[in-house]
């Protein structure tokens, strides 16, 4: 299948066409966040404790110190995508790697990095993470390196899996007999076969990694300088029963964001599934 | 007219029975976008009790889809009955309600499948698997249920029955579980058994024990039996009478005698021509020095258990000694398990000898270190080409690596590629755009771009479709004849072997049992498994037949 | 290879990852900017040089950095987890204390998504496409979505602030002298809305991962063969389709077992339950980094203990496992 074809094939479905609009908007409103709200997240301005819809200037209301919820989502938005992404690259870039050697190499290289890999996929994922970003202080590059951490053994065992099978077939064989060299054959003989499954999972890694910083940023772990959307349902928790609007909407931008993503991600999963399904 | 010539054709004795099973006017719609609008179109056939009537056809003819038809299990909502009327002892199965259908399965109707590794649940016990018909159909207690297992597995020849009852499948050989279907399929003694490419996956051996055991438990039960194959040879061991298909439509009918040996039909007539007939003729001795030469090759590999076998350490290759002259071939002829695929891998540097010495041109060879001068023909044609390379340069990035200037190498390709019989401009094209004789020939072609001394080819036509195995054949033949390369050519059927090879070596476990030039290896074979071979080889005539044509 | 020896090599790896996580943490706490002394001693802040002393000869700080590892990791082996300067206790006595309600919470919630999940996605797999399927799917989506805090936040706003239904925090009620069932009961009543909270993400990975699996295995040989024989849909789907998909959910289980005693973290700080995840939380707030490390040692130590169950569990359903 060509690639207009996958295009077409994953946009003739409704909630994908949605979810590609719900993303566009969220990015749009991060990058334009300096635009709408020059001012920043911080900028107390108006009455504490003030509901959703009471003061046009405040549509979500304000919260604890009267800063505008509205202005917390926009300016949020951009830390839980920049966040998302450059951590699934770290992510990716770890486990590609590993996995590819593991995989390609197989005997007792692939059972050391394997026994390796093991370890961090037994560790309970999330409390690893913490306990990373509070000894090394919470910031956006320690948050960063802790959620690549703890996500790449999912990359690593599907990477592996995929070049032990693709390892064993003919058209490596052909190539190793024609004088290729080991690293020539996993890159560019291999790796293509993998791209697919690898994008998939890393499309919905982003999402994974979104959860994962805003649940940090909810337990104080975000980075101090930078609002973000977990903090601010974090902040929210003690004053549940004043202000529920403090709460609900940050908390809605998070599952909105990460039920796109996975939208998207499943919808390529499918094209791209039946393609490589079709030989 | 197909009607009729099954009907004329029938002897005496069966025309005053009734018929078990007639397909009228039978069409399959396949879902809107495929290549043709119906699978089967216009099918119709007459099956008596205690006759064996077969269907052959290449892939995609559409026999699989009737014999689903039949027992109610085509996967809807692709596929489904579009007119036509399929009637089971008078009743149409077509209109039948689900729940009747269900009645009928397992207990009047049997089916037996071509995957036997697959076809068992892997988590149940085979007894329980045999229990479960039993438990389907009658009100049966379970100690009697059990007594009707073991003896349903016995039944099927198959050696200590308690044993296999308490295993699972995966500790079974594809033919003990090919056989363990069968026992489900018979234990409530149908009418009529489907038999869905039964022996396809198996050796030659089992596939004749299998066969065997079909016809035995077919006459003394007087079962009619629906035979779907895609092998004249297996047509001709079992079938009173055949129908051959072609892309959805019936091309001839009639008695197994009359449609093998004078076909009405030229598709008929051009698919019997294409089957090797198994005799070599006698070919002039090049003499001069070898070209490859192996002594006492050994090899070893550590297995899991499987049922009656302990974990150990198999010796795949046992000493094998061998030599090959150059612009020769040397057959290499076994069943799985026989270490000839072993031996291929070995010969082109793919894995390491345990011992022995290996020898091109007088030169050793080094495992794992690729020169280039060995190269290998694979048995898949779709997992042999990388589906993200284009044809050219799967072809030209072996002489590329090699030093050659890619404006040379790119010519080369493109020359090589009209050599195999495709097209200079395939070379810009990907795998999925080319059918499995078309891929062979680009791994032929990719080959080739080496110059090598000696292919390796592995089971090189057994994936393809008996006519374009016959034109690939055809090709192996005049690109030798041009180029003079050596090959070692390995292969299960001794058919293709006569016809393509020089001298022939029988491999069984892990030893040459038999080697020397191919028509002497045909006509005196001198060890008994060659014997074995050769007889359980489906043959299209019997022996004086053929030598009297 | 016998199912014992099996069990030894899985017993064996377990430590060697314990042993890894171990080494971990104590060059976790080197890497922490400032002084080792004051990062175990939690740094409150005025912490005197010579209450600092103590501590650093104490855990050999002035020794060579091998020989502290040692120090370390010996004590590990001896389940002395260290000192909390912060609550005056050994940190073993602290996690002890609090391991009953943290099991009793990831049981509960462990059990409750696995019956749940593989529950709706056998019901989504019946029609793949139906309404049934769809609404599964969708609600499997949203539970997989939203941050299992901010569920749990809204669960408490929905059953407890405006329907008053159950308690929105602790583990029961609090001068309430129940005793016998009524205590029980109340227990009980504590228990929903945590277990709910923490099972809601779970479920949607084991509805997803059950209607998959459901789907590839109705096309597999086998289930042919089962028409073939006869078999009724009910039969075809429990006992062939369903035994076979449900393998894969087990090991993933086994696998997420860990990570469910890490979202308790989450779900304990938002119900006050008084389990290792809030004693976490807590040690984070006061930057008692010995507590920290010490309950994330030992949260590691049931990931791998649930693991190892599941493995064991997967080669006695399994018979393709030849051991």
């Amino acid at each position: 299948m060509t690639r207009p074809n996958l295009l077409h094939k994953m946009f003739s479905r409704a909630d994908v066409w949605l979810a590609t609009l719900v993303l566009l908007v969220i990015v749009a409103l991060a990058v334009a966040a300096p635009l709408i709200y020059p001012k920043g997240p911080w900028a107390m301005g108006g009455r504490p404790f003030l509901g959703p819809a009471g003061d046009l200037r405040f549509p979500l209301g304000t919260d604890t110190n009267g800063r505008n919820i509205l202005a917390g989502l926009i300016w949020g938005g951009r830390v839980s995508l920049v966040i998302g992404l450059v951590s699934t690259a770290v992510a990716v870039s770890i486990g590609v790697l590993i996995g590819a050697v593991a995989g390609y190499a197989g005997g007792r290289v692939d059972a050391a990095l394997m026994r390796f890999t093991e370890i961090f996929q037994v560790v309970p994922g999330f409390a690893l993470a913490l306990v990373l970003v509070a000894v090394l202080q919470p910031s956006a590059g320690s948050i960063v390196l802790a959620i690549g951490v703890v996500s790449w053994p999912p990359v690593t065992r599907l990477v592996r899996a995929e070049f032990l099978s693709l390892r064993s077939r003919d058209f490596v064989y052909a190539a190793q007999l024609q004088g290729q060299s080991s690293l020539r054959i996993m890159f560019r003989q291999i790796l293509p076969n993998v791209a697919s499954p690898i994008i998939v999972m890393g499309s919905l890694m982003v999402a994974t990694a979104i959860l994962l910083e805003s649940s940090l940023s909810f337990l104080g772990l975000g980075d101090p300088n930078r609002m973000s959307w977990g903090f601010m349902v974090g902040a929210s928790r003690t004053v549940l029963r004043q202000a529920w609007w403090m709460a609900t909407f940050p908390g809605l931008a998070i599952a909105v964001t990460v039920l796109a993503l996975n939208v998207l991600g499943e919808a390529l999963n499918d094209a791209l599934g039946s393609q490589s399904g079709k030989r | 007219m197909t009607h009729s010539a099954v009907s004329r054709g029938r002897d005496n004795m069966t025309a005053s029975l009734t018929p078990l099973l007639t397909v009228e006017g039978l069409n399959i719609a396949l879902p809107p976008g495929a290549d043709r609008p119906l699978a089967v179109e216009g099918a119709e056939f007459t099956l008596y009790p205690g006759r064996t009537l077969c269907i052959v056809g290449e892939s995609g003819s559409g026999k699989s889809t009737i014999a689903d038809a039949v027992i109610g299990l085509l996967p809807r909502p692709h596929l489904r009955p579009a007119a036509g009327r399929i009637l089971f002892e008078g009743r149409d199965l077509l209109t039948l309600p689900e729940t009747a259908m269900r009645r009928l399965r397992g207990a009047e109707i049997g089916m037996v499948f071509q995957e036997p590794m697959a076809a068992l649940n892997p988590l149940m016990k085979i007894g329980a698997q045999l229990e479960e018909v039993l438990e389907i159909h009658l009100d049966l207690p379970a100690s009697e249920r059990r007594t009707r297992a073991l003896a349903a597995l016995n039944d099927v020849g198959l050696p200590r029955v308690e044993e296999i009852c308490d295993s699972y499948p995966s500790r079974l050989s594809g033919g003990q579980r090919q056989r363990v279907v069968i026992a489900c399929a018979m234990m409530l003694e149908p009418k009529l058994l489907i038999c869905d490419e039964p022996t396809t996956a198996l050796d030659v051996t089992t596939q004749a024990q299998i066969l065997a055991l079909i016809a035995d438990l077919q006459k003394r039960r007087g079962t009619g039996v629906l035979f779907i194959t895609h092998d004249f040879g297996v047509v001709s061991e079992i079938a009173d009478d055949v129908i051959v298909m072609r892309q959805g439509l019936i091309e001839e009918a009639g008695p197994a005698a009359q449609v093998l040996r004078n076909p009405a039909s030229a598709y008929t007539r051009q698919l019997i021509d294409a089957i090797p007939t198994g005799t070599a003729q006698q070919r002039p001795d090049p003499g001069g020095a070898p070209l490859l030469e192996i002594e006492g090759l050994r090899r070893v590999y550590s297995l899991p258990g499987k049922l009656f076998r302990a974990p150990r350490q198999v010796e795949a290759l046992k000493g094998i000694s061998l030599s090959l002259a150059a612009g020769q071939t040397i057959g290499i002829v076994g069943e799985s398990g026989s270490g000839k695929s072993t031996l291929g891998r070995l010969v082109v540097g793919l894995e390491k000898p345990d011992g022995g010495s290996l020898r091109v041109k007088g030169r050793p060879l080094v495992a794992h270190r690729f020169d280039g001068r060995v190269q290998m023909i694979f048995q898949d044609p779709f997992a042999s080409l990388n589906p993200k390379i284009s044809i050219g340069e799967t072809i030209a990035i072996g002489p590329i690596t090699k030093g050659v200037p890619r404006a040379q190498a790119w010519a080369r390709t493109e020359e090589l590629l009209e050599l195999v019989g495709l097209r200079a401009e395939a070379a810009r094209r990907y795998p999925h755009e080319f059918s499995g004789g078309q891929r062979q020939r680009v791994g032929i072609a990719r080959a080739l771009a080496m110059d090598p001394e000696l292919i390796v080819a592995d089971e090189p036509v057994s994936a393809l479709d008996v006519s374009v195995q016959a034109q690939v054949l055809d090709l192996f033949e005049s690109l030798q004849k041009r180029l003079n390369f050596a090959m070692l050519f390995i292969t299960h059927d001794l058919r293709v072997a006569a016809r393509m090879c020089d001298q022939l070596a029988v491999m069984q476990r892990g030893e040459i049992v038999e080697t020397g030039p191919s028509h002497e290896v045909l006509r005196a074979p001198r060890h008994t498994y060659t014997r074995t071979l050769l007889a359980a080889i489906p043959q299209l005539f019997s022996q004086t037949e053929r030598e009297f044509n | 290879m016998n199912r014992l020896s099996f069990l030894i090599g899985r017993i064996c790896q377990g430590i060697l990852a314990l042993f890894a996580i171990a080494t971990l943490n104590f060059f976790l706490i080197r890497a922490a900017p400032g002084d080792p002394a004051a990062v175990m001693a939690g740094e409150a802040g005025a912490v005197d040089e010579k209450f600092l002393q103590v501590v650093r000869l104490q855990y050999g700080l002035d020794l060579p950095i091998l020989q502290q590892w040692w120090i370390y990791i010996s004590g590990i082996a001896r389940l002395d987890l260290g000192y909390s300067y912060r609550q005056q206790a050994s940190v073993a006595s602290l996690i002890l204390e609090r391991l009953p309600a943290t099991l009793v919470l990831t049981i509960c919630a462990f059990v409750f998504s696995l019956v749940v999940g593989v529950t709706l996605g056998v019901l989504a797999a019946r029609k793949p496409g139906s309404l049934t399927d769809r609404l599964i799917g969708f609600l499997a989506l949203i539970f997989y979505a939203a941050p299992m805090y901010w569920l749990a936040l809204m669960a408490v706003l929905i059953f407890s602030i405006r329907l008053g239904w159950l308690p929105a925090f602790g583990y029961q009620s609090i001068g309430a002298d129940y005793h016998g069932l009524e205590a029980l009961l109340d227990r009980m009543r504590h228990l929903v809305l945590p277990t709910l909270a923490l099972s809601f993400f779970y479920v949607a990975i084991y509805t997803r991962m059950t209607r998959a699996n459901m789907i590839a295995m109705s096309q597999m040989a086998f289930v042919k063969t089962a028409r073939a024989k006869g078999a009724g849909e009910t039969r075809i789907q429990l006992r062939h389709v369903l035994r076979n998909a449900l393998l894969p959910v087990v090991t993933l289980a086994g696998l997420q077992a860990g990570n469910m005693v890490g979202g308790a973290i989450m779900t304990e700080t938002v119900f006050a339950w008084p389990g290792v995840g809030r004693l976490m939380f807590d040690a984070l707030m006061q930057r008692d980094y010995s507590l920290l490390l010490g309950a994330f040692l030992i949260t590691a130590a049931l990931a791998i203990i649930f693991n190892i169950i599941t493995d064991i569990i997967y080669t006695l359903v399994d018979p393709r496992i030849a051991l």
